[in-house]
């Protein structure tokens, strides 16, 4: 029988049962707007995190001190004491392929003015940092070279701190509060960047020279990171080659000794959290893939329930010469069409969850791939849950099938 | 018999024997007989005589234990499913007790069926063919009615025009009466004999012994054996049997 002749039956057959058939595509609407649903979340987050990070800078390269810890060996608090004044001052005299380095040390604590108090972090940092974060002061001011000399007390603040002091939207620059009692005045106000993919406030922070925070807040003489631009995306491995050999050379290290320090580029973090993120989406689809399973094995229960239905109409057709390829084809395409509207309609039902998703604040975006995945998975069901059905009606004895009753 | 006359069906010694559990059940012990060109064969016997089972193997759908069976002129014996398949799509038409249509199906789609697995025909000539059959039936005037609309005669009328379609070497009654009332069943009487003046074979299997009265040859069937195989030199007219038959039955 031709292609035509066959979807012809296979329609009847549906239409005859609408019901029924309805009941046994639903496992597939169901499936395959999970599978979308979940796709669409993990790619959404993924995609939302990778904007985040390369907002931050893509060329941005962080030493910290200690070995690489992701081997998850904890390590001897002095090891985390390494970077130094030295090294920056090192840095700052060999580089080539980075453009700004940033010594940093950070602080938490209260931030008051007048009445009005916030627990917040404040940051030491080099005058270059703001060009590292790529960070656009509102109002105000950086502070320069000469404060960071002088170890002034100036400070720059976030949008959250902002608004918790100077409640009344007064003009905090020039204002002088009090950080762990140390009175700062504030010469700019950093442009709002509101909440990253991990729900940190990127704006409760304050930034002063390094200088002054190491000195005047926690007389301290080690740095707890360095950051580092490259000059550009490509050039990122090379920074990193000669950041470590002057890290190295200044550590007097040597041979296969390891490094008692860390570099990592903002590169690796993404690719870090893109595979991280990647794993979720994955557990995520493969639970919602095994309700495509079991919506195939309720498709097969069905079409045993029509093939034995049936028997006396496949013995009929038999008897006026179908062959057994015949008989099967027709059920074969009846169980690929139950499985591929339902694929349809779950795509469709997917869709308007995922917009649903999206109106709670979640994070989406449909891969295209993933609607042909979802008609090839559904294919691909109709065809292994309808040939076990399929065979038994090819092979049913047509004397016997045609006197079923 | 006329020497000239084609044989459609040959038997050459066939037997049938089912193994049920450790018994076997001997339903054919060796038939033999020629069928020609034309002939309407009455195949009669008491149940469990071997009659459906003679037809099974007649219809191609079941092989014979051993002995020859020739179709046409073509052995069947040693034939795949799927040649038997083609074989009975082009050269057999079956009619069975119980009609049985495609359910919710109208009769001219039920009796394109066969055509549908016959690649040589379009849908236009498979639609002409089917008309014609309905026709020769007396259906012209129904083609578009449903299975479940007809009456039990209608539909068996339909399950005719199916088993001529195909324009078939012969056609294969399985009491093909059994589920109708007398004056329908002189009414498919009156059907088979035109088809029988018009040169088909038809070869019908019966438990009702009047019926060989309007036939040109009976074969009594006993414990898997022909006991007679008689040539009828006097066919009575199903039409005039139906002409007689008191008024008082259909109202
Ligand atoms: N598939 C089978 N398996 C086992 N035995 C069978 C099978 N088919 C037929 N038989 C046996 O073969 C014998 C002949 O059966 P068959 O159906 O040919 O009889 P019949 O003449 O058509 O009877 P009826 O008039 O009741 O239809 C019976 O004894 C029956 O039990
Ligand atoms: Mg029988």
């Amino acid at each position: 029988m031709n292609f035509l002749n066959l979807l012809k039956v296979a329609l009847r057959a549906i239409a005859s049962n609408k019901f029924r058939s309805f009941l046994s595509m639903l496992g597939i609407i169901i499936g395959v707007a999970a599978v979308i649903i979940m796709m669409a979340i993990g790619q959404g987050s993924k995609e939302s995190v990778r904007k985040n990070i390369s907002q931050m800078g893509t060329n941005i390269i962080m030493i910290r001190p200690g070995a690489d810890m992701r081997g998850g060996v904890r390590q001897d608090p002095s090891a985390m004491q390494t970077l130094k004044m030295a090294d920056y001052e090192r840095i700052l005299e060999e580089k080539t392929f980075v453009t700004h380095v940033s010594p940093e040390v950070t602080s938490s604590g209260q931030a008051i003015y007048g009445a009005n108090n916030t627990s917040t972090s404040m940051y030491g940092e080099s005058v270059e940092y703001f060009d590292i974060r790529q960070w656009t002061i509102a109002d105000g001011e950086s502070f320069t070279e000469e404060d960071v000399r002088k170890s002034a007390k100036v400070c720059l603040i976030g949008k959250t701190v902002a608004d918790e002091l100077f409640p009344n939207g007064q003009d905090p620059v020039g204002k002088t509060i009090r950080f762990k009692s140390i009175p700062f005045r504030i010469i700019g106000v950093l442009k709002s960047k509101g909440y990253n993919s991990f729900g940190m406030d990127q704006d409760n922070l304050m930034v002063a020279p390094y200088t002054t925070v190491m000195k005047r807040l926690l007389a301290q003489t080690y740095f707890s990171s360095i950051n580092c631009s490259a000059l550009s995306e490509e050039m990122t491995d090379q920074a990193i080659e000669e950041l470590t050999r002057i890290l190295r050379s200044n550590h007097k290290i040597t041979g296969d000794a390891v490094d008692d320090f860390t570099i990592r580029s903002q590169q690796e973090m993404m690719e870090t959290m893109s595979t991280t993120m990647d794993t979720i989406t994955i557990i995520l689809v493969v639970a919602a893939a095994f309700s495509l399973l079991v919506a195939g094995i309720g498709i097969m229960n069905i079409m045993l329930v029509s093939v034995t239905e049936r028997t006396k109409e496949i013995g009929l057709r038999m008897s006026v010469g179908a062959r057994g390829i015949d008989i099967s084809n027709q059920f074969l395409l009846e169980s690929i069409m139950i499985s591929v509207t339902g694929g349809v309609l779950g795509v469709i039902v997917g869709y308007l969850g995922t917009l649903v998703c999206t109106s709670f604040g979640l994070p989406t975006s449909i891969p295209m791939w993933s609607i042909f995945v979802s008609f090839a998975v559904c294919t691909l069901i109709g065809i292994i849950f309808g040939y076990f059905p399929a065979q038994k009606a090819a092979n049913l004895d047509p004397i016997e099938a045609i006197r079923y009753e | 018999m006329d020497e000239e006359k084609k044989v459609v069906i040959e038997l050459q010694n066939v037997k049938r024997y089912f193994t049920v559990g450790s018994e076997t059940v001997k339903a054919l012990r060796g038939v033999s007989f020629k069928i020609y060109e034309g002939e309407f064969v009455t195949i009669m016997g008491t149940s469990g005589s071997g009659k459906s089972t003679l037809l099974n193997q007649l219809g191609c759908l079941d092989t014979p234990t051993s002995g020859e069976y020739f179709l046409d002129g073509v052995s069947v014996r040693k034939m795949s499913k799927n040649q038997r398949a083609k074989l009975r799509n082009r050269k057999i038409g079956f009619v069975f007790q119980s009609y049985n249509l495609l359910p919710k199906t109208t009769a001219v789609e039920n009796v394109e069926l066969p055509l549908m697995y016959n690649s040589k025909y379009n849908s236009r000539q498979r639609r002409e063919a089917a008309v014609k059959a309905l026709e020769a039936v007396g259906l012209g005037d129904r083609l578009n009615h449903k299975s479940n609309q007809m009456s039990g005669g209608q539909m068996q009328r339909v399950a005719i025009a199916r088993a001529l379609v195909n324009d078939p070497a012969v056609i294969l009654a399985d009491e093909a009466t059994g589920n109708l009332d007398t004056r329908t069943s002189f009414e498919m009487l009156v059907l088979f004999q035109k088809l029988y003046r018009e040169g088909r074979t038809i070869i019908f299997v019966t438990h009702n012994p009047e019926i060989a009265h309007y036939s040109s040859r009976n074969i009594m069937l006993r414990d898997g054996k022909i006991r007679e195989d008689t040539l009828n030199e006097n066919i009575l007219s199903a039409e005039e049997g139906l002409a007689k038959l008191p008024k008082t039955q259909d109202d």
